[in-house]
């Protein structure tokens, strides 16, 4: 049995004058994926942006190895990879370049020797060096996955990641993703659909 | 299902409110016939401008007021970024259009006051150019706050707008002060008019408190209507 | 600091893919101030006396025009939320964007102006003025109209309403500015306006990254 690395507790959030959820509670430890699960609207994506501090919630606490996150919210952005339902990425800029200036904007020491493997891992490389306004919606999924992986980030928070995968694509993330959680990532993923990593928890949002 | 978070602090002020209004409007209305019986008839006209220089003991409050209300403004913004404070959000939607009805009143009257003194109806003298940029902030302001689908973004925005606005007053005033002795007009447009005199300084300040009693009272009845409204709001089903 | 480079980087890298934006921008700098002659009459010394009120407007109308997409374009790709977890200061991003803007649009104005006073028949001393005023005095247009991107992202009609906002913040600036330029012309002191815009600058430098940071973690939520 794991320990717990991130501890959520009582966490609450409001949108519009409503809530959204309360007193929300759960602990995710190395090596373990937590599915959030739900329809539509019941707050999976305001779930996901509290925990990356994009949005304030109301009352309840986010503990990383026991410190407060909001105390050194520098250092909790830190140790994060987001994927939202926007990809992320400038349609003017090539993959690669797109790739290589997401780690430059997270202050991360150049990537260019890490690249490649973050390409191959999705099958980009032939893409690298294609303007992103270019590609499918599949493509540009896989180049905002390899963005995640790219970023060798100890914690994950993924919003509906198999959105627009082909099935080659999905096998592809779930390599990535079983990868990142053998080396004792953690991975929070807002999904519809069963992400098929063995031994995930799930979390059901009203 | 009452929202309980919400009502917390505007439920309060609900009932404050209630008490409060009836004896404020009842003596705004007393000071308002004590103070224009001063201004219009017992004070003396003056030597040089005759019985227009009366509406100096409208223009001048008014213009007090424009500037304190936007203070407010600036004072409710930070109340709301720092502490959260739902009301100070509602109050800050409900005295901006009563600031900037204060703004356009000093402007309105000055122009009326520039009329008989120099013949034209506008001058660009530096305090009147002053407050029409002070009330284009006001304008910007509720226009700001009403521009989102989502009110409280548009209550927040508003709020930032306000600080930095107020940081920027005594830039802008000034500037537009410099701008004015640069370019010096023809004739000495100064609408500061006469000095002041004990009978005319009492009437001004008398009719200063009981336009800031009417500031006071239109903003907290604004208020209550505002705390209906972002009730309504919250309490529609989501479409 | 790598992040701050990466970003004013990215943002050139950008508009060098699509020059055409900052050629529309100066175009438009460009007819704008051919309208002044075309309203008001050829005559030479009426030219020269409003040669640098008009620039100074047309060039801050100019700046304007760009700064609506300045956040808009980032707030709809998803690299805004990128922006709002980079684990260094919102306050210097916001700074890196201004400061791109400013590269890209106040000072191409600032270098085309000289040129359209010209067609006002300014002296080249006043030519010259004209071109520091503009590179001192833009840096505090891309800042406060950066603040009015910020705080209209997201809203309706954010266009006008940006320029409702930030014109009258914008006024010290264009009052300094096109003022120096007359200063010269009358035997004022240039080099103490030219002071007042630096200080103007600095003011702003001062007060709204914090400002745009807080108004961008507002679109965050």
């Amino acid at each position: 049995m794991a320990s717990s690395l991130l501890e959520v507790a009582d966490l609450a959030c409001r949108r519009g004058g409503r809530k959204v959820f309360e007193r929300l509670s759960f602990s995710v430890g190395p090596g373990e994926l937590l599915a959030l699960v739900g329809r539509n609207g019941s707050g999976k994506t305001t779930l996901l942006r509290a925990l990356a501090l994009l949005v304030r919630p109301e009352a309840g606490s986010i503990h990383w190895q026991g410190n407060d996150a909001r105390a050194e919210p520098e250092a909790w952005r830190g140790r994060l990879a987001w994927l939202g339902h926007l990809e992320g990425l400038k349609g003017d800029l090539t993959v690669a370049e797109n790739l290589l200036a997401a780690e430059r904007l997270r202050g991360a020491p150049p990537a260019e020797d890490r690249l490649d493997s973050a390409l191959v891992a999705f099958d980009l490389p032939s893409l690298a060096a294609r303007p992103v306004r270019t590609l499918s919606a599949g493509q540009r999924r896989r180049t905002a996955l390899a963005r995640v992986v790219l970023a060798q980030a100890p914690l994950w928070l993924l919003d509906e990641p198999l959105n627009a995968l082909d099935v080659p694509a999905q096998s592809a993330f779930r390599a990535a993703l079983q990868k990142h959680l053998a080396a004792g990532g953690l991975a929070i993923a807002a999904t519809h659909a069963d992400l098929g990593i063995g031994g995930s928890r799930t979390l059901e949002l009203a | 299902m009452a929202d309980l978070h919400f009502l917390a602090n505007p439920a309060r002020f609900r009932r404050f409110s209630q008490r409060v209004l009836p004896s404020l409007a009842f003596a705004t209305v007393l000071m308002m016939a004590v103070g224009l019986y001063m201004a219009l008839i017992q004070s003396p006209p003056d030597y040089q401008q005759g019985d227009t220089v009366r509406i100096m003991f409208v223009h001048v409050p008014s213009a007090w007021l424009g500037m304190a209300g936007y203070a407010l403004l600036a004072g409710l913004g930070a109340s709301l970024l720092i502490w959260r404070h739902p009301l100070a959000a509602l109050m800050a939607r409900a005295s901006a259009p009563v600031g900037a009805g204060f703004c356009a009143v000093c402007l309105l009257t000055g122009s009326l006051w520039g009329r008989p003194m120099w013949g034209a109806y506008w001058v660009w003298d530096a305090r009147l150019t002053s407050m029409l940029l002070l009330f284009f902030l006001y304008l910007g302001h509720i226009a700001l706050s009403r521009a989102y689908d989502e009110p409280e973004r548009g209550d927040r925005a508003a709020a930032i707008l306000a600080l930095i606005g107020v940081i920027n007053l005594p830039i802008i005033k000034f500037s537009v002060d410099w701008w004015n002795t640069l370019h010096q007009p023809a004739s000495v447009a100064r609408l500061g008019g006469p000095s002041i005199h004990p009978s005319i300084l009492i009437p001004l300040l008398w009719m200063a408190a009981t336009l800031l009693l009417l500031f006071v009272l239109l903003v907290l009845l604004r208020t209550d209507t505002e705390i209906d409204r972002r009730r309504l709001e919250n309490a529609e089903p989501q479409s | 600091m790598s992040g701050f480079a990466a970003l004013v980087a990215r943002d050139l890298r950008l508009v060098w893919r699509r020059p055409g934006d900052v050629a529309v921008v100066l175009a438009f700098f460009v007819v704008a101030t051919t309208l002044f002659p075309l309203g008001i009459g050829p005559e030479a010394n009426v030219l020269a006396r409003i040669a640098a009120g008009v620039l100074w407007c047309a060039a801050l109308f100019a700046a304007l025009l760009s700064l609506d997409r300045l956040f808009a374009a980032d707030f709809e790709d998803g690299t805004l939320d990128l922006l709002l977890l980079a684990p260094w200061p919102l306050e210097l991003a916001a700074l890196a964007k201004c400061g791109a803007h400013w590269i890209v649009t106040g000072l191409p104005l600032a270098l085309l102006a000289p040129f359209l006073g010209v067609a006002f028949g300014l002296e080249p001393r006043a030519l010259l003025a004209l071109a520091a005023t503009l590179l001192v005095g833009t840096p505090t247009l891309s800042l406060i109209g950066g603040l009015a991107a910020a705080l209209t992202l997201g809203a309706r009609k954010s266009g006008a309403l940006l320029a409702l906002l930030a014109l009258p913040l914008c006024v010290p600036t264009l009052i300094f500015g096109a003022g120096a330029v007359e200063a010269l012309a009358t035997g004022g002191d240039f080099g103490a306006h030219l002071a007042v815009l630096a200080a103007l600058a600095l003011v702003a430098l001062a007060t709204t990254p914090w400002a745009i940071a807080a108004a961008l973690r507002q679109a965050g939520e």
